[in-house]
């Protein structure tokens, strides 16, 4: 079983991939790849509750090992899953939604060409992230970790006739091997330090390396920190966070599922999960944590005022998914490990949602994406679809009722977030708070700016489209209920397990917190929560003042701040500023290398040259070939006199 | 099975094939026919031969094994005597594996078939010679002689600048090798022996050591090719038909590396010692530089030759970090990238045998007419760029792990070679296969048909195989390069660049913050 949980969408991956390339009718094709990878998925979803019933809740963790993989000398490492809270968690999250996903695409790529394809890499994706989370050691969760940039790489360019998702694939995997880049030098450094890639042996030596000294590029630095530093790095881009995050809006170009599943759900949750695994490791490194905080709390703020004005659908989401990592960065950075688990957990659930909705719509709206055309009162066309937008955007932002602690998913997981960063007591603590405090008024204002965009104000331009507007077909209603369960009470079931009182039995040995921050978490004043859905409430009011009242509004203030706005709407220019830095040179470079450093240099003073003399010489040699014999006489004689001198000389020494 | 000539079976089957091939007459259209079969049949009796290496193989041992020795000049102690360690028997397996893909890569060849299939057969014994050679004036006959099938290859088979390119390839590779000769020539004065096996227990003098070190690595630089002697590679590839360019990039290259790996290191450690500043220069140089250039060529084969120097760039890395990581990973990305990269050259084949151009720019669209060959493209271009679960990584990985104990500077820079690797690759891939299918001519482009199929299901089990469990062929040459790994470091002194000083903070933490 607790093989089979991570092997059965490889399997279905196997069987839809097989009947690609089969020669079976295309319809025959595309039912075998959707019930396959479909029904793989859900088995592997309902053992991985058992797992988590087993190994979460019963306590019984254990490390199920298959073959050795690489073995060189002290470097070893297994094909094996490891099971505890954290991979049982994960493994709960990923398989659901993942399942979810499956069903939906059944009804929204029905009109597809290329159905197992799609379905098939949906679930190669599935395996490798379980892979990532399952991992015993640092090579196989690199496995996974490229395996998921593989698949992302695949579905979002799965379009592959259009160009603009060509390019975004292309950008999402190099951005992400900049990030492997750390990662891979962290793992080096692992090594190097603790000789072994096995996490169980390092963090069982990790104190004992508290205070060692790495050599890295010729200076000396506290090991740990830079180790986790570098490792960091990989996070960052997985994770989209600032620096690294400029593929993930360009993701959305790939089918609305693929950015419900993977940019959302799972895949850009993987550097809040490797930190989580790392907290042993992190724990005794202060400052890597210092600059976690400050790096996710960034995010939480930049991705949240770029995604004001936004007018594509999904990139709006998308911004969102961006900085609600960032919150989960913080609250790792805190320590509070376990609430950025929490918030993980809740957040898959609902901006799954959030996308599968999105897509409804877009599906309703014959693939319309841009809110701007949306709009004509089209909500009472697609009233569930709406329904499900409310339930998303409340959980989203954290809304709830502070005095009896009930509400949406969002508003536990959040709360305890901000209580942490505040709880901290220090000041990148602090600057988390006041950062993250901002971002959720943004959160909640740009959340019912799409609302309201899509579904109430009146339309722009195309009437057509939504005249047309139809509701979702059932395969894709199911999972939106599924997903909306989550949203509601997900936060509800989960918080006494993961941040309450039950979460030391819970956790166990899967996470180290040194600071026991989830304790000074819930000692923090009463205000917060509160003040946490007072911003909120601001924000659902400013949006409903701009984009219900005064529907002119907006355009004039955008007007009145061009700078800014053009500013937000280019997303602070970090692509311009990328492709100036960084694309443009290589190629430059490249090319001058390749004219002038091969071209002109090395073939020109190298063996183009040589041929040259060669011939040079040749010609040279064939003019002194006069055919007169005293020449050659006199010729001779010098050599012998030369040759005479050399050896008298050398001699007579 | 020790009783049975295995080596010498191996090595001079193929010219036994060859001979067989000479001697057919009949109608020129039989005789290429049977020229094709004969050609493919031996080396396919060759490879099963081969396999008897592999499961014959005593995994537990350093020594040379399935040796063979007999008295060739006795007057100079020079003999006839092969075997193989865990060092070249993967390198043999290799060539007699790739060596029938090769043959069959080629069966629409219509040029003088009976001399081009003579010509890989011949390649492939002195492929094979020189890996299993024991004997130092072996393993120049043999090393030499391999360049003369390829350069009738390319200069014969070859494209339109053939004769350019192979008179560039021979002298390049000439030159080198006659410093080579002369390094060994001193060292038989020195040693008075030409047995490989005792000359790696013999101490050169260090003085000595720095000579015959600059010698050796002349030729196998340029074999490898390492920067700044690479450039015959790109126009090699480019002239060289399909097959030629598979044996170049598979087997020939990896001459090189096999070379450093069993005279450099084991015989001239404190050169080598000394020297690897020098090397890890121009393999980082290696790396970075012609992976900018491979982003920018215009030409499939040359994209696909530049990426070959920057991943020869990492093997040399490797080797001279020293290690067992480092040394091993350059071993296993060697074997890999000779799959891998003999697949590429294929793939290039298969669309150049459509549409005759080699212009990236000319192609677009290809998924859309040939789906089966955008699969297979796909593998090798992760595996090219290093992904988990291809062969590709599982060198690549080790490498650096090695080099970052001996270097984290040579690590860092080499590691961002994997970031541009990834670009040029998948930038490739994108003109090739992506996008909409416009151009007229591509438009009835036929797919993968079965000869080729079967052609690259070999590399891409054995690429898979060797990403996910690379173990067997990892404990093939463990213990050989543990033996290698361990004189060397006995000559010069393991250095490690971790420094762990007496841990006291635990507890100082632990208290501190238990409020």
């Amino acid at each position: 079983m607790y093989s089979a949980a991570v092997l059965l969408p490889l399997l279905g991956f196997l069987i839809a991939g097989a009947a690609l390339a089969s020669s079976l009718p295309k319809e025959t094709k595309e039912r075998v790849a959707q019930y396959a990878t479909t029904g793989c998925v859900g088995l592997a979803a309902l053992l991985s509750l058992v797992i988590f019933h087993q190994v979460g809740i019963q306590g019984q963790t254990r490390t199920v090992e298959l073959f050795t993989w690489i073995d060189s000398g002290a470097f070893v490492a297994n094909w094996a899953f490891k099971y505890d809270a954290l991979s049982a968690t994960m493994l709960c999250v990923v398989t659901i939604v993942s399942s979810m996903v499956h069903l939906y695409s059944i009804g929204y790529m029905a009109e597809d060409k290329c159905i197992p394809r799609f379905m098939a890499y949906l679930s190669l994706f599935t395996f490798f992230m379980l892979m990532l989370v399952t991992a015993d050691n640092f090579v196989q969760m690199f496995f996974g970790w490229e395996g998921v940039g593989l698949a992302s790489y695949l579905l979002i360019g799965f379009w592959y006739e259009k160009d603009s998702a060509n390019e975004a694939s292309i950008k999402a995997f190099l951005v992400n091997r900049v990030g492997d880049f750390g990662f891979a030098l962290g793992i080096f450094g692992v090594f190097l330090l603790f000789g072994s890639v096995q996490f169980d042996q390092i963090f069982a030596a990790v104190p004992q390396y508290a205070e060692a000294k790495i050599e890295f590029l010729g200076g000396q630095f506290h090991a740990l920190t830079a180790l986790c530093l570098l490792l960091f790095v990989g996070a960052c881009g997985k994770s989209a966070q600032l620096f690294l995050h400029t593929w993930l809006p360009d993701a959305m170009e790939g089918p609305t599922p693929v950015s419900a599943l993977i940019h959302a759900a799972t895949m850009v949750t993987a550097g809040v999960f490797m930190v989580c695994r790392l907290s042993p490791m992190f724990e005794y490194a202060p400052t890597a944590l210092a600059v976690v905080t400050v790096v996710g709390a960034s995010t939480a703020l930049f991705a949240a005022s770029v995604g004001l004005v936004q007018n594509d659908i999904k990139r709006v989401i998308a911004y969102s998914t961006c900085s609600q990592l960032g919150y989960m960065f913080f609250a790792a950075g805190v320590s509070a490990y376990s609430a950025a688990m929490f918030h993980l957990t809740t957040h898959a659930f609902f901006k799954a949602l959030l996308f599968l909705s999105a897509g409804s719509v877009i599906h309703a709206l014959h693939h319309e994406q841009d809110m701007r055309k949306m709009g004509g009162e089209v909500w009472s066309k697609i009233k569930i679809t709406y329904a499900m937008m409310w339930i998303g955007s409340l959980a989203l932002a954290g809304m709830g009722i502070p005095w009896i602690k009930i509400g949406f998913a969002g508003f536990y997981s959040k709360d305890i977030i901000m209580e942490a960063a505040w709880g901290a007591h220090s000041g990148v603590g602090q600057y988390a708070f006041w950062l993250g405090l901002a971002a959720a008024t943004m959160t909640a204002f740009y959340s019912w700016r799409l609302i309201f965009m899509s579904f109430h104000k009146a339309p722009q331009t195309d009437h057509h489209a939504v005249d047309h507007a139809h509701e979702s077909p059932v395969t894709m209603l199911i999972p939106l209920f599924v997903l909306a369960f989550g949203a509601l009470f997900s936060g509800m079931g989960l918080y006494y397990l993961f941040v309450g009182d039950g979460r030391e039995a819970f956790w166990g040995s899967a996470i180290v917190d040194l600071k026991d921050s989830i304790h000074h978490a819930h000692e923090a004043p009463h205000w917060i929560p509160p003040l946490l859905v007072a911003v909120g409430l601001a924000g659902i009011g400013i949006a409903y003042g701009l984009y219900i009242k005064n529907p002119t509004k907006p355009a004039k203030i955008a007007a009145d701040n061009k700078g800014l706005y053009e500013f937000l709407l280019n997303k602070w220019y970090f692509d311009e500023l990328y492709d100036r830095l960084f694309v443009r040179p290589s190629f430059a470079i490249g090319r001058f290398l390749w004219k002038r450093g091969d071209g002109t240099v090395i073939d020109g003073m190298g063996p183009d040259a040589i041929a040259a003399g060669t011939v040079l010489l040749a010609k040279r040699a064939g003019r002194l070939q006069t055919g007169y014999v005293y020449h050659y006489a006199f010729a001779m004689l010098i050599g012998i006199v030369a040759l005479a001198t050399w050896y008298i000389l050398r001699t007579g020494r | 099975m020790n009783d049975w000539p295995l080596l010498s079976l191996v090595t001079f089957l193929p010219l036994a094939g060859a001979a067989f091939i000479l001697v057919l007459n009949g109608a020129e259209e039989a005789v290429a026919r049977n020229a094709r079969w004969a050609a493919l049949w031996t080396s396919i009796v060759v490879f099963v031969l081969s396999l008897g290496i592999w499961f014959g193989f005593d995994r537990s041992s350093a020594e040379m094994q399935f040796v063979e020795r007999h008295a060739w000049i006795p007057g100079y102690g020079i003999g006839y005597h092969v075997g193989v360690d865990g060092i070249s028997a993967p390198f043999v397996l290799l060539s007699t594996f790739l060596t029938p893909l090769c043959i069959l890569a080629s069966w629409h060849v219509e040029k003088r078939v009976r001399e081009y299939m003579v010509a890989f057969l011949v390649l492939e014994t002195f492929m094979v010679g020189t890996f299993v050679a024991l004997d130092i004036v072996l393993f120049y006959v043999f090393f030499e002689a391999v360049l003369i099938p390829m350069f009738l290859i390319i200069g014969v088979w070859g494209g339109a600048r053939r004769v350019y390119s192979a008179f560039k390839f021979f002298l390049y590779t000439l030159l080198g090798s006659v410093l080579m000769l002369i390094a060994m020539l001193a060292m038989y004065w020195q040693t008075e022996t030409t047995n490989i096996v005792e000359l790696m227990d013999y101490d050169f003098p260090p003085q000595m050591q720095m000579w015959l070190w600059l010698a050796f690595f002349a030729s196998f630089a340029v074999k490898m090719p390492m920067w700044p002697v690479h450039t015959w590679l790109p126009d090699a590839h480019v002239e060289a038909p399909t097959a030629g360019s598979v044996i170049l990039a598979g087997v020939l290259l990896k001459m090189g590396g096999y070379g450093m790996i069993r005279f450099s290191l084991p015989m001239f450690p404190d050169a080598s010692e000394y020297f690897t500043p020098l090397v890890f220069a121009l393999s980082i140089v290696a790396v970075i530089y012609t992976s900018l250039v491979a982003l920018v060529q215009e030409d499939m084969k040359k994209l696909i030759a530049y990426s070959s120097v920057a991943h020869m760039g990492f093997v040399t890395l490797g080797l001279f970090a020293g290690n067992r990581q480092g040394v091993e990973g350059a071993m296993f990305q060697m074997l890999s990238h000779g799959v891998v990269s003999g697949a590429l050259f294929l793939c290039v084949g298969v669309i150049y045998d459509r549409l005759h151009t080699r212009e990236i720019a000319r192609y677009g669209g290809l998924v859309h007419r040939m789906p089966a060959y955008a699969a297979v493209f796909m593998v090798f271009t992760m595996a090219s760029v290093g992904l988990p679960g291809t062969s590709g990584f599982v060198g690549e990985f080790l490498v650096l792990t090695g080099t970052f104990q001996a270097s984290t500077w040579a690590a860092a820079l080499a590691s961002t070679g994997v970031i541009l690797g990834a670009a040029y690759m998948l930038y490739l891939y994108r003109r090739v296969v992506f996008g909409k299918l416009v151009k007229d001519d591509l438009k009835d482009m036929p797919d993968l048909d079965w000869r080729e199929k079967i052609v690259f299901a070999p590399l891409v089990i054995a690429t898979l195989w060797m990403g996910i469990q690379p173990k067997p062929v990892l404990d093939m040459m463990g213990p050989t390069v543990q033996a290698v790994v361990d004189r060397y470091e006995g000559e010069r002194g393991y250095r490690n660049h971790a420094t762990v000083p007496a841990p006291a903070a635990q507890a100082a933490l632990r208290t501190e913050v238990s409020r």
